[in-house]
């Protein structure tokens, strides 16, 4: 038998082998039979009405199903509540096909379905829809002073805390002071797989979506609101996602249409959105940001404030947490934080990688190192001296924080001592050399969670949990949990996920899917253990009799005596004696508040990151970057290792050229493609030194983990900002830093 | 995607004979601009006349000391191709500092001339675009053009020509031969792009039903004193916002012919004859290059979001001069001058 310890060893992914050979079907890829093609027609207009849709042109087409829009769509649920998820923010969700009503540009309008995907494409093409055309404002900079504060709505958002100490006396009494705004445009997540939903037709008005989504059980509670649908009515299934990044977080069009459709005709459908849609379903928002902070004689941080404005539509107050960071990551008795929203003619954006965080981060970080600069100290010493030992937001100790150690690592992995602390100080190969850090904070939060563990006489494990697998590595990290509690090889072990007739899971996102369905697993697999010690003990001669389940271990294989390993059972055997061709076990899991209560969960990390500016065209280079992550214990050293190096091209992303430009004018984003919508490529990303620091953290959950795919992100964006004022002296405020804003 | 008809053709006469017989028909090569403009509804042939099999691939020896690139011969071959590195690295470089290997894999040197602006309102057909819908207006002007032109545009259209190959092009000045209904002719390349004018539908001079066969480069390649300069918002996989091609001849530090070329700042690629005059007989030095580049950019006029290529292009001139006066560059080179 093998050797059974498999956390914190870096096996590869499970999945690699079906990715590979194509094997793992995405959900635009299940052909059943008879299926039909629909083709979403988006409004070229942000505000006004729709006048008439000319369906009956494009139904006159051969091969043409239908022309699904608000004027012939049938009766569907009436209240807010009923298209409201899991995640959904305040206010009013938007309702496909509802009304004549456009909020938004590129909203969908209008569903046309043929028998084949081409001649649903060419039929959309011909529609023609008269709309009357109402005056839109898409510009955040119109609305500067029209920012009003959200109420509560989104799950996992919290208002800012109220102010602490005096801020403003601390900062007009400070040493060193600054001020600055800082600005990003929207964002989109683009992951490379298309939205996309096939929906099969069962009969009886049952169906089955394959949806790319981040919560199966989130689309089905959606459908089952929308549609009034029973649960045994649909069933939603992902089992791999082409990326999603949060931007499967909530139910989108494509699953409604592609239901709508398929109820309606009673025949399987496929919706896939195309790239330019894919910039019509929720994004990163417009941020601007107000920085002031002052230091005291010794370099200690003497006030700290910061507020955030960003958009969101005018249906919605989505919400995402901004500026609390700031009152948690360096020790302040001042601080003052403000958080506002702004309504515009758009979709409402939604969360992208480390939503809230990202943003606040590259104000508070930049803002650091330019107070590091005003008070001349070097900007990882000035973050030492103001090193917090509590989360002073609410008062209370983390449950474990190696952020120092982190600094430690990272800056000698990094050569942090050979840099040069003045701007332009510093050339090679003929360009400026700039040397940054930055570093972040992000929830270690656990979610409820459920899962569903069987064992086959012959030893195969089989562990169900309806979470998700967006390339993370959750297949491959669930089945090493799985294997090490029954002590078993990753060969005999199935991890399935992505099915709403699988034990429920929650949204896979927040980075909290490691601890909670993880957690989830191991309880089920203890359950599961306590049945077959029970088993194992009912022989007369047992060796384990009267061992209780602490006592006892499952490794390589066998159940033994934790304090006497010749006392063992073969598991197989115990099972095969049992006369049960399978045992099986459920078990949820929950946080335990009463132990969590008295701490802030929290992973931290810094990010530094070395860039070479060609002064003269403006052109940046990224050369090193060093991430260091403290996020409890890391469950494979490889797919977290490729989480963080996924992390750090977003932040470069973030720093260098991500942007969706809207031409205001027609309220509409006009480089929506792969082509002109910038994400790095090969020749962008640098050399990705990643450092795992490890924290014992038995509060956080019983795994000790915390989550890893966030927190990677923060820090990046500001260390290369802040590495470009080094290089050149210049210090750009507004995201990203492309070439012109350096000449 | 409208519904079209299809044909492969063999021979170019069979090729030109197709194409006369069908209404709205459009040749197609390696198809890697043309197919996405059909599924964007911004072109909707009703014919197409694959070209790509015509027996046009050759890369071959001039008996004038020139080299002919067939017109089906791939990007890719064209840039690996020995003679083309040998004795036109300026070329190979400027090939591969466009698309990515894929693309250049499947494109055609006569589908590079064809390919058509990235202008994001170009690509929208639910702006309006006097080069998609000719009347309809320029949404350019006025809106987001970071990627627009600088030299040459007109109150019709802004758009910029797409192509790293047609800067160095450009700059080599070969004969473009083509086929047409009323046979054959030759094409002086830089007549075969045009500027917008008032009539921005048309992208170059060809007439109606004309095909290209090869590209005859003539034989002086500014081998040793070239460079290419690219500088765009990635280190790959993105176009221009200025390019510079450079071919320089040089007598000690005299420069004795020049050869100056940019990208992603015209209608056209944009050869600067009168550039090219005031570098012949100067010395190579910082001063020249500046007088020159100053020159290049004299008359540019920026629209808002692309302001800055007027003092990039500036720069970029003056890079691309010193480096090819430098005569350190290779063919291969693919990341050059800070890119």
């Amino acid at each position: 038998m093998t050797q059974t310890n498999h956390i914190g060893k870096a096996p590869n992914r499970v999945d690699g082998p079906l990715k590979v050979a194509g094997a793992a079907h995405y959900s635009g890829e299940f052909n059943v039979p008879n299926l039909a093609y629909g083709y979403v027609v988006s409004s070229p207009i942000t505000k006004g009405k729709i006048l008439k849709v000319y369906a009956d042109e494009v139904r006159a087409l051969p091969g043409v199903l239908e022309v699904f829009s608000h004027e012939n769509v049938p009766y569907l649920a009436w209240f807010d509540k009923s298209y409201k998820d899991q995640i959904a923010p305040g206010g009013s969700p938007f309702r496909p096909l509802h009304a004549p009503d456009i909020t938004f540009n590129q909203q969908p309008v209008a569903l046309v379905v043929a028998d084949t995907f081409e001649l649903a494409r060419y039929a959309a093409a011909l529609l023609r829809i008269d709309y009357e055309q109402q005056a839109h404002e898409t510009n955040l900079e119109t609305k500067r002073t029209e920012g009003y504060a959200p109420g509560k709505g989104k799950t996992g958002f919290q208002p800012p805390p109220p102010p602490r100490g005096k801020p403003d006396k601390a900062l007009e009494n400070a040493t060193h002071s600054i001020e600055a705004e800082y600005a990003h445009g929207a964002q989109h997540h683009n992951p490379m797989e298309l939205f996309a939903t096939t929906v099969e037709w069962r009969g009886n008005g049952q169906i089955t979506a394959y949806d790319k989504t981040q919560g199966v059980y989130n689309v089905q509670n959606y459908l089952m609101g929308v549609f009034g649908l029973g649960k045994n009515d649909v069933r939603v299934v992902n089992q791999f996602m082409g990326g999603g990044f949060g931007s499967g977080l909530r139910p989108q069009y494509s699953v409604f249409m592609a239901v709508l459709a398929a109820l309606e005709l009673k025949r399987s459908v496929r919706v896939t959105l195309t790239r330019q849609q894919m910039f019509s379903i929720g994004h990163r928002p417009n941020t601007l940001q107000l920085l002031k902070m002052g230091t005291n004689p010794d370099g200690t941080l003497a006030a700290l404030q910061h507020h955030a404005l960003h958009e969101t539509s005018q249906f919605e107050d989505y919400t995402e947490n901004v500026v609390n960071w700031s009152g948690m990551l360096y020790k302040c008795e001042n601080v003052k934080l403000g958080y506002e929203l702004a309504k515009l003619d758009i979709y409402s954006p939604q969360d992208m990688r480390a939503p809230g965080a990202a943003s606040g981060n590259v104000g508070l970080e930049v803002a650091m190192d330019e107070m590091a600069y005003a008070a001349g100290l070097d900007p990882l010493e000035f973050r030492l001296r103001n090193y917090a030992e509590r989360d002073q937001n609410v008062d209370k100790p983390f449950s474990s924080k190696k952020l120092r150690e982190c600094y430690r690592q990272a800056a000698a992995k990094f050569g942090w001592e050979n840099r040069t602390q003045a701007p332009r100080s510093m050339r090679a190969n003929g360009k400026l050399v700039g040397m940054g850090m930055g570093g972040g904070v992000w929830d270690a939060s656990q979610q409820k969670s459920a899962a569903k563990a069987l064992i086959s006489a012959d030893g195969k494990l089989t562990v169900r949990s309806a979470t998700g697998e967006n390339g993370t590595g959750t297949y491959t990290i669930m089945t090493q949990i799985a294997a090490e509690t029954l002590g078993l090889p990753l060969k005999a072990v199935t991890f399935e996920l992505g099915d709403t007739d699988q034990p429920e899971a929650p949204i896979q996102g927040g980075s909290w899917t490691a601890a909670s369905v993880g957690t989830a697993v191991k309880n089920a697999c203890d359950a599961l253990g306590e049945k077959i010690l029970k088993l194992a003990q009912k022989p007369a001669d047992s060796p384990l009799m009267g061992a209780k389940y602490e006592e006892v271990e499952f490794v390589n294989g066998q159940l033994r005596l934790r304090l006497d390993h010749a006392q063992a059972v073969v598991l197989r055997d115990v099972l095969q004696a049992s006369g049960k061709s399978q045992l099986e076990a459920d078990s949820s899991a929950m946080p335990n508040m009463v132990k969590q209560n008295g701490y802030s969960l929290h992973s931290h990390n810094v990010a530094f990151a070395e860039v070479e500016v060609d002064e003269d065209l403006g052109t940046i280079k990224v050369t090193r970057v060093v991430s260091a992550v403290a996020a409890g214990r890391i469950l494979n050293q490889k797919t977290a290792r490729s989480q963080v190096l996924g992390s750090v091209v977003w932040g470069l992303g973030m720093a260098l050229m991500e942007e969706t430009v809207m031409d205001h004018k027609f309220g509409r984003y006009m480089n929506h493609n792969f082509a002109e919508y910038h994400i790095p490529v090969n020749a962008d990303i640098p050399h990705i030194d990643v450092i795992f620091v490890h924290e014992d953290d038995d509060i956080v959950n019983p795994l000790g983990v915390k989550g890893i795919g966030e927190v990677g992100m923060l820090g990046v964006t500001a260390a290369i900002a802040n590495a470009v004022f080094h290089a050149t002296g210049k210090r750009v405020r507004d995201l990203p830093i492309m070439l012109d804003k350096l000449l | 995607m409208y519904p079209f008809t299809y044909s492969r053709a063999t021979n170019v006469a069979d090729a030109v004979r197709d194409k006369a017989g069908h209404k709205a028909s459009a040749y197609v090569g390696g198809g890697t601009n043309l197919i996405d403009l059909m599924k964007m509804n911004v072109e909707q042939p009703a014919h197409l006349v694959n070209v790509a099999k015509l027996p046009l691939s050759k890369i071959e020896d001039l008996p004038d000391g020139g080299l002919r690139l067939g017109a089906t011969a791939t990007n890719s071959d064209t840039a690996w191709n020995e003679a083309v590195k040998k004795r036109y690295p300026l070329l190979n470089q400027a090939i591969l500092a466009g698309a990515s290997p894929q693309l250049r894999n499947a494109a055609t040197n006569g589908g590079n001339l064809m390919q058509r602006t990235r202008c994001y309102y170009f690509y929208d057909v639910a702006t309006p675009c006097n080069k998609r819908e000719p009347g309809s207006g320029c949404s350019a002007i006025g809106g987001y053009n970071r990627i627009h032109a600088i030299l040459g545009a007109s109150e019709t259209c802004i758009a910029t020509h797409p192509s790293d190959m047609c800067v160095a092009l450009a700059a080599l000045a070969p004969t473009v031969r083509v086929s047409g209904p009323n046979g054959e002719r030759t094409i002086a390349f830089e007549d075969f792009h045009r500027l917008p004018a008032d009539q921005p539908e048309f992208d170059n001079t060809l007439a109606e039903g004309e095909l290209i066969t090869s590209l005859d480069l003539p034989e002086k390649g500014f081998a040793k004193h070239f460079a290419y300069l690219k500088l765009r918002d990635r280190h790959s996989y993105a176009f221009a916002l200025v390019s510079v091609a450079v071919g320089l001849e040089m007598d000690g530090d005299t420069i004795t012919d020049a050869r100056l070329a940019l990208g992603g700042v015209a209608h056209k690629p944009w050869r600067d004859k009168a550039a090219e005059a005031l570098l012949k007989g100067q010395p190579a030095t910082a001063e020249t290059f500046g007088r020159v580049a100053a020159h290049v950019v004299a008359n540019a006029v920026g629209q808002g979001s692309n302001d800055f290529k007027i003092e990039l292009a500036r720069r970029a001139i003056v890079r691309a001069l010193k480096q090819a006066a430098e005569g350190k560059q290779e063919a291969g080179d693919m990341y050059l001058g800070g890119q």
